[in-house]
């Protein structure tokens, strides 16, 4: 029995049940499960603000939202790095934390705000995303050793969007042409496209609810290079852009005349079909575009 | 609001910059700007905003104060950070845009109807209610921001997306009744109304004293 690497899981809103990423916790918590990685989550965390939060919230209300889930982390989940899947959740976090070790006064404040609820902030834990975990606490080696049924013929369009990227991104990686989503590909068995161009584009975001036509613009752009390289399907490490990209395909097609219905996967639900893992366990019923090719395999 | 407008103006009648520095997130950067323009080369939306960012920093050090605080400009922003990672001088440029918009909501100075002001208001008043995100509630009050005429518009071209998020279990109408919540509420507004309260004393300060720069 392989020892398990513990971490604390801050999963975000967008992650429960019945929310728009809840295919993502299932083919994450099944890909953790092949890999030996136990997610403890945080006890009653709450959200982050992500990046759209700032009309009405301040500074300190917003950085005191990630305080509380970093005292709450610390308090019950001591020792533990903590890891988000969401890259909005993770930014925020990180942010945070970093902004708050150096502005005095924001750190005092938060301090005394967590009081009102009798939370201690320590903010000595590591804010991680769950890409990293993978490459640098696993490696590729390993995460190639677990595969089952290689991805064998399916061309993939590695699309790292942005707030994976930047401003933190993943150690050793260039913010305008990452390699770590294609390395990940290609340890799958699938055929990755280092020349997509479009994969740090911006996806709009969460303008893509208040300014569709400008955000779905960008958006035909990231599916349309993809079709151009061939690509049988999109994979993203992002809730947002994952869901950007996928669901407004139809609105596209009307507004541009395209035939867009190309699907959008995260990196874990790949990873859990290429580890054998069947099409519930990968969240392939999430897919509002079907993947059928990884239907495919996960049927076999 | 107005009365915190008239209070800024009055205080930093020779300075907008200072003004900036004291009270706007991560404002102490701004003169860090040498003009380069890669930012607003970089941004995916540059093309609609009506001053980019590069222009907003010389404004704000030519005390252009009513037009950068009423412009459209920054709620532009997609947090995307191409900006930032450019900036030759790592000028935090998104989160000053953040900054200036959020200053601008507190001023009561946002231009009507700004549909990413409405939007991220929306958001946050939603996250504080139960501490998480309900994305039905928040999607369906967008869809009503411009009055019930355009929100039955908006919501008839959306239902094919929410039919999708449904059938695929990614949506559920569950959520319109209560919901998910954080389970100590109590705890966590008060963290919250501390939180708002030690802000706004610090800016009522400003007003008297601008902000030590670390």
């Amino acid at each position: 029995m392989m020892a398990k690497r513990e971490y604390s899981f801050y999963p975000g809103c967008s992650s429960q049940k019945g929310a728009s990423s809840s295919n993502y916790l299932v083919s994450a918590q099944s890909v953790c499960a092949e890999l030996g990685i136990q997610l403890n989550s945080i006890p009653d965390w709450n959200c982050c603000a992500a990046s759209i939060g700032y009309a009405g919230g301040g500074e300190l209300p917003r950085l005191t939202l990630s305080a509380r889930n970093i005292a709450l982390s610390e308090q019950h989940n001591p020792g533990q790095p903590i890891v988000a899947t969401c890259a909005a959740c993770w930014l925020s976090t990180r942010e945070a934390a970093e902004r708050l070790k150096h502005d005095a006064q924001l750190n005092a404040e938060a301090k005394q705000a967590l009081g009102e609820a009798g939370l201690t902030l320590k903010n000595e834990t590591p804010i991680r995303h769950m890409v990293e975990v993978l490459i640098e606490d696993i490696g590729y080696e390993e995460l190639k050793a677990k595969v089952k049924k290689p991805l064998t013929g399916i061309k993939v369009a590695g699309y790292v969007g942005c707030q994976t990227n930047r401003p933190f991104g993943i150690a050793g990686e260039s913010y305008e042409n990452p390699k770590y989503l294609d390395k990940l590909i290609e340890v799958l068995g699938a055929e990755s496209i280092p020349t997509y161009e479009k994969k740090v584009q911006c996806c709009g975001g969460a303008l893509a609810f208040s300014e569709p036509e400008k955000s779905q613009e960008m958006i035909k752009g990231i599916i349309e290079a993809a079709y151009d390289h061939g690509a049988d399907l999109i994979v993203t490490p992002c809730p947002v852009c994952q869901m950007n990209v996928e669901v407004y395909q139809d609105q596209i097609n009307t507004t541009y005349g395209t035939q867009f219905k190309m699907p959008v996967v995260y990196y874990s639900t790949l990873m859990a079909v290429a580890y054998g893992r069947n099409a519930k366990d990968a969240a392939l019923g999430g897919q509002v575009i079907p993947a059928k090719k990884l239907e495919g395999i996960a049927g076999k | 609001m107005g009365d915190l407008n008239q209070a800024m103006i009055e205080k930093y009648r020779t300075s907008f910059l200072k003004e900036v520095e004291a009270n706007v997130e991560e404002g102490e950067w701004v003169k860090m700007c040498m003009q380069c323009g890669v930012c607003s080369g970089s941004c995916p939306l540059g093309k609609f905003w009506n001053h980019p960012p590069q222009e907003i920093f010389m404004m704000i050090r030519a005390g252009k104060r009513e037009e950068v605080l009423t412009s459209d400009a920054m709620w532009m922003c997609t947090s995307c950070y191409n900006c930032v990672v450019r900036c030759p001088r790592e000028v935090p440029i998104t989160h000053i845009m953040h900054g200036l918009a959020h200053y601008a909501k507190r001023l009561g100075l946002t231009p009507k109807n700004q549909p990413t002001a409405e939007f991220a208001q929306r958001f946050w008043n939603n996250l504080l209610k139960k501490g998480r995100v309900n994305e039905l509630k928040l999607g369906v009050s967008l869809y009503f921001m411009n009055g019930i005429g355009p929100g039955v518009k908006t919501a008839i071209k959306m239902a094919p997306v929410g039919i999708g998020m449904q059938r695929t279990q990614r949506m559920s109408a569950m959520e319109l009744f209560g919901g998910h919540a954080i389970k100590d509420l109590k705890g966590f507004h008060a963290i919250m109304q501390k939180a708002q309260e030690l802000e706004a004393l610090r800016i009522a300060q400003y007003s008297v004293a601008p902000r030590p720069t670390a």
